[in-house]
């Protein structure tokens, strides 16, 4: 493990933002930190960076404690690079923005202009080099924060919501550009998000945090389909979740059964994704375990499909279904309508 | 009105034909307010700096106190200045009252927290994420000071001229411990004050003409920086 942190809790102004927290990342990993505004991401973010003190707790880099204070402190925190949410551009050109962390370690000035070349054809800064970097848009601010944090060579590189405030072609760039970084340099990364489809984008493991605690870690594909709560399946953007009372493989949500493909008794959840029900006008013979009948309630559209959501005694059940399906089923409001989906498709937590 | 374009007229004249009474005037002015300045500078940047970089109990209420005073009555602190280096006074042995000493003394006090206050502003000014930016690409603590000085040098040095600015045009403590003795002590303000009593317009008006020229250059020179400080 490049990084380990440690049962930390942090206060502050007499409130609790970290609760105990405990990561670990894996060396060469793009690790990240998921979880929604306020919970506590950016004050770990800065833990890990050393640029904050933990009230309690203990961060180890390659498995040696961090120590609070002293030259040992100021050595690691060398190793690791951190790029804040709304970067702060120096005075200057983004050249020199670029070459200052070089220069204040006394690097050369030919290694210097080396590196710094490298780094703007690697992060296509290039014609941007002489521009006085107080003019850069919020794109390019970041990717010149970027750069002035890959030029270091870190051994870890922490990246603070990245792509918050971008437009969705900047943002789509950025993070294609990052997983491109990522697999050429074989940097650790470790990145902050609230958005869990930038995860999906580039991570490959993370944590998931809610108020101050980490709720779930794991690989990016437990995380998206093996959701230990519901609180992780709604950030993961499922829909359809239930409370349910669950004996073997049926579960009992409401006043409907739904069959499952565990085999489970008491209390918990489940949820059904929504691309997993489909609807039909007849009732069909179809290999699908659950089969229902419900009344539609609304028809949505949601980006390039639709969400039509279905009454079944008393639980309601969004479905997604495309503009073609919805023209070949014509649903409309307070028509009858049949769904069914596979016991595989639903997923207990 | 006549008598006031007339009184212009001779004013201007005074100034063109570089009248020696008037030009010694407002060298001493500009003498006294830059050694003032620079004393303070010294003084005071340093403080401030201090101040921003450390955290202490009560930093916040100090900070406070200092921008409170600001608008401090000149008058006020030439009577504290007074009363500190009269004969009786803590200072007394000093025996620099009604000296350009003193005037110098009293200006330091009077832009202390003009200048303690406005470095403290420039360096909040670049905001926390400078320092994290510099600490967080590996500088050590004297290097994130020294960066966020370069950063701010134009915010601070137009707070070192605001102080100039403030010493230029006070009047309460050059009358007070200077005592406006022509010749020795008398500046700008304190001539003009004595002159418009004494009736005598014309000299008056030449010199509120150099300084109001010394204010607007003190001005013309902060708008540039602050032009410079946001590019």
């Amino acid at each position: 493990m490049i990084l380990q942190m440690k049962n930390i809790y942090l206060r502050k102004e007499k409130s609790r933002i970290l609760g105990g927290v405990s990561i670990n990342v894996p060396e060469g990993s793009f690790f990240v930190l998921m979880g929604p505004t306020g919970c506590g991401k950016t004050s770990l973010l800065r833990l890990a960076g050393l640029l904050d003190k933990p009230d309690s707790g203990e961060v180890h880099f390659h498995g040696i404690p961090v120590p609070s204070k002293g030259e040992a402190l100021f050595q690691t925190r060398r190793r690791i690079a951190t790029m804040f949410q709304s970067p702060v551009m120096f005075r200057g050109t983004v050249w020199s923005n670029i070459s200052w962390g070089l220069k204040i370690r006394g690097v050369s000035k030919t290694e210097i202009a080396r590196r710094v070349e490298q780094i703007l054809d690697f992060t296509d800064l290039e014609s941007f080099a002489h521009r006085d970097a107080s003019t850069l848009s919020g794109g390019e601010r970041r990717r010149t924060a970027l750069a002035r944090a890959l030029v270091l060579n870190p051994e870890l590189l922490i990246l603070d919501e990245p792509t918050t405030s971008l437009d969705p072609s900047f943002k789509r760039d950025l993070l294609k550009r990052l997983s491109e970084i990522h697999s050429r340099t074989g940097t650790t990364f470790l990145m902050a998000t609230h958005d869990f489809t930038d995860a999906l984008a580039v991570g490959t493991i993370g944590a998931v945090m809610r108020n101050g605690l980490v709720t779930q870690a794991g690989s990016i594909d437990q995380l998206l389909f093996k959701p230990e709560n519901s609180f992780m399946a709604s950030f993961t953007g499922m829909r359809n979740i239930f409370p349910a009372e669950f004996t073997g493989s049926m579960a009992r949500v409401g006043e409907v059964d739904v069959a499952h493909a565990g085999n489970r008794n008491g209390h918990g959840f489940l949820a059904i994704p929504p691309e997993s029900i489909v609807l039909a006008l007849s009732k069909k013979v179809t290999s699908e375990r659950n089969r229902l009948t419900g009344i539609v309630k609304s028809v949505e559209r949601s980006g390039i499909n639709w969400d039509v959501v279905v009454e079944v005694a008393d639980i309601s059940f969004t479905v997604a279904i495309t503009t073609g399906a919805l023209h070949e089923l014509s649903v409309t409001t307070g028509s009858s309508i049949y769904l069914s989906f596979k016991a595989s498709a639903v997923h207990l937590f | 009105m006549f008598h006031l374009i007339e009184a212009f007229g001779i004013a201007l004249r005074m100034i063109v034909s570089g009248d020696t009474v008037v030009f010694s005037i407002a060298l001493r002015t500009l003498l006294i307010a830059s050694a003032s300045t620079l004393a303070a500078t010294l003084l005071f940047v340093p403080l401030g700096c201090l101040i921003h970089f450390n955290s202490f109990r009560g930093k916040r209420l100090a900070t406070g106190f200092i921008q409170t005073m600001y608008s401090v009555p000149t008058v006020f602190v030439g009577m504290l200045v007074f009363l500190m280096i009269s004969r009786t006074g803590p200072l007394g042995g000093m025996g620099i009252l009604f000296s350009p000493w003193a005037i110098i003394l009293g200006e330091i006090v009077l832009i202390f927290p003009i200048i303690t206050g406005l470095t403290i502003s420039a360096l909040q000014g670049t905001g926390k994420g400078l320092e994290d930016t510099a600490i967080a690409l590996g500088a050590s603590r004297r290097t994130m000071v020294l960066k966020v000085l370069t950063e701010a040098r134009y915010t601070m040095f137009t707070s070192v001229l605001m102080g100039f600015g403030r010493a230029l045009s006070e009047v309460g403590v050059a009358i007070m411990v200077g005592g406006n003795i022509a010749g020795h002590t008398r500046t700008l303000t304190t001539a003009i004050a004595l002159g418009v009593g004494k009736g005598e317009t014309a000299s008056s008006i030449a010199l509120g003409l150099i300084l109001l020229f010394l204010a607007m250059m003190v001005s013309i020179m902060v708008n540039l920086l602050q032009h410079g400080g946001n590019r």
